[in-house]
């Protein structure tokens, strides 16, 4: 807790055992320049939605934030049905979320702690798949769902999401280490089957897991935008990303509307982000610093 | 066999929709790079002929050249900075868990509201960039018509996108050094550039290799950001701006495959691009590793 900050006076930098002081400073300095530029984009993004498309335009332009917040709100909802959009895409990211959890974790569980035969040839199979780019099956993706009559379906965006090799992949490496396999002999001798040890003991164990793939998850489906724009092709019938593209192209002068739905868009996610981001972040590096 | 059957009924929803929309639609496209189809018509089979006519076609070159300047520009000033803000990071005491999810959060907001932003913001005419070029007496630069400015900008914009999410993996490498071996390099007389060269850089290899093939793969992928920058152009939103000068790779074979409807030549493209992916990985993988005996 002490001799953290460090004194202003000192500016000599590299100075044998003393420079880790200014140091720090220097450190702090350029942290923190790099967190401005890493919020710029918010703070300005809110700058240009409370102002008039011509205020910002302006030479010099308004550097401060504006009163037609409302405004510009009330035209985004008159271009597009954001929120006819926002709830295809809370749809489709809470159920793509939830079917994932469930599918990657019983597979995990079993890739984790069982034996039998094949299983080498097809993890090594989902392994092989995961560095494949997914635009290799876009076009052919496509041409299925035609053929079965999903195309412009929310459920021609959930299904192939369901195919999440990643999630697979990293929750077998925490089951393999966090989940004892006394504690399943322990269960399989008391009785419980299968289902009950998935269940009742590997479940509650891995939560942290969980939640960092659900975050995963939710948020690769929220901001998707090839896939939806190759499949929803009914212009009622959208995903948020979309949706926001398109009020890009149709008018492009009324830049503050258009920032206004950028806004719009933004806010729950970066919220959502922010509650979770301690342990999101704890996840995405256990996963890359494991897998690597 | 038949003992295994619950851990296969247990993996069987995962294969079943992996291979119903991952592992056949791939070796489907490789299919239809070899044939003619426009979608509708029936499917004609015409052996290398979408491949010869690729080789031929300037304007696939043109978007191969484009994505990898534009993944060039982007990655190597990705990684080096988030190599040096994650030393920073891992050399300060406050603030860490603010600074990590300050620097994260660009990696979590849509690339879609991202590059609506950097187009305002670099807009030719009155974008916020020029007009304070402008005060300080700088005429306007053509960031979104001047095909290397353009290619700048959407590298610009990955750039922040992808920093904080590398600094984030390589911070976590760095706290799995003992600080024993620095305590003894220090004692050795080490001042910290060297050591940073010395014992930093060797230890965090395995997890520089990892950032470096995320990036590669990551980093040609790009579409969406020259899609939505230049999709205001309403004669033709899928061509990359002008002189095509954002045309990326991915972006010509959307608009091959589905704005022309030519899938054949679509599947040759997007194939024809992945081995370019695979060629650069084993690439990238064999100069890193290489770096380790020298």
């Amino acid at each position: 807790m002490t001799a953290v900050v460090p004194r202003r006076s000192s500016r000599q930098g590299g100075g044998g055992g003393r420079a880790r002081r200014p140091k720090g400073l220097t450190a702090h300095i350029v942290l923190v320049l790099a967190v401005l530029i890493s919020v710029f984009p918010f703070v300005w993004t809110i700058v240009m939605a409370t102002n008039t498309t011509e205020d910002i335009y302006k030479s010099p332009p308004k550097l401060t934030f504006g009163s037609h917040l409302l405004e510009n709100i009330r035209h985004v909802l008159d271009t597009i049905d954001f929120f006819g959009s926002m709830l295809n895409t809370l749809v489709v990211a809470t159920v793509t979320t939830v079917l994932v959890l469930f599918v990657d974790s019983l597979a995990a569980f079993v890739f984790a702690k069982f034996d039998f035969p094949g299983r080498k040839v097809l993890f090594a199979m989902l392994v092989g798949f995961m560095m494949l780019p997914l635009q290799l099956a876009v076009l052919p993706q496509f041409i299925l769902m035609s053929d079965i009559g999903w195309v412009g379906t929310l459920k021609a965006l959930i299904l192939p999401a369901l195919a999440n090799a990643f999630g697979i992949f990293w929750l077998r490496q925490y089951i393999e280490n966090g989940v004892p396999d006394e504690l399943l002999d322990a269960a399989r001798i008391d009785g419980a089957g299968f289902f009950r040890q998935y269940w009742n003991i590997v479940l509650p164990m891995i939560k942290p897991a969980l939640s960092f793939l659900a975050i995963y998850a939710f948020v690769g489906a929220w901001n998707d935008y090839i896939w939806p724009l190759v499949v929803l092709n009914d212009p009622t019938h959208l995903t948020l990303q979309v949706a926001l593209a398109q009020l890009h192209v149709g008018h492009t002068t009324d830049y503050s509307m258009v920032m206004a739905g950028v806004l719009m868009a933004s806010v729950p996610l970066v919220l959502v982000f922010t509650l979770f981001a301690r342990g999101f972040i704890a996840g995405a590096t256990e996963g890359a610093v494991q897998g690597s | 066999m038949l003992s295994h059957w619950r851990q296969y009924l247990a993996i069987s929803p995962f294969f079943l929709i992996f291979g119903v929309f991952s592992f056949f639609p791939v070796f489907y496209s490789l299919y239809l790079a070899f044939q003619r189809w426009d979608g509708l018509g029936t499917v004609q089979f015409v052996g290398l002929q979408q491949f010869r006519f690729l080789w031929d076609d300037p304007v696939f070159w043109l978007s191969i050249r484009n994505t990898l300047v534009i993944w060039v520009l982007s990655t190597v000033p990705t990684l080096f900075g988030a190599l040096v803000l994650a030393t920073l990071l891992h050399s300060v005491r406050r603030f860490k868990g603010f600074y990590r999810i300050a620097l994260y959060v660009p990696n979590v907001t849509s690339i879609v509201a991202v590059s609506i932003f950097f187009g305002a913001v670099f807009s030719n005419n009155f974008g916020l960039v020029n007009a304070i070029l402008g005060t300080v007496g700088i005429s306007p630069v053509p960031w979104l018509s001047n095909p290397w400015l353009i290619k700048l900008v959407i590298a610009l914009l990955m750039t922040w996108m992808w920093t904080g999410y590398n600094m984030i993996i390589y911070l976590a490498g760095l706290q799995a050094i003992p600080a024993q071996i620095y305590e003894a390099a220090r004692l050795d007389g080490a001042g910290p550039i060297r050591t940073f060269f010395q014992i930093t850089m060797p230890i965090m290899r395995p997890i520089i290799l990892f950032t470096v093939i995320i990036s590669t793969i990551n980093g040609l992928q790009s579409f969406s950001e020259p899609q939505v920058l230049f999709g205001s152009n309403a004669a033709n939103p899928n061509l990359g701006g002008p002189g095509q000068a954002g045309l990326t790779t991915l972006l010509y074979f959307y608009q091959s495959a589905f704005v022309n409807n030519d899938y054949g030549y679509g599947a040759a493209i997007v194939w024809a691009f992945f081995v370019l992916i695979m060629v650069l990985v084993v690439v990238n993988w064999r100069l890193v590793q290489r770096g380790r005996k020298s």
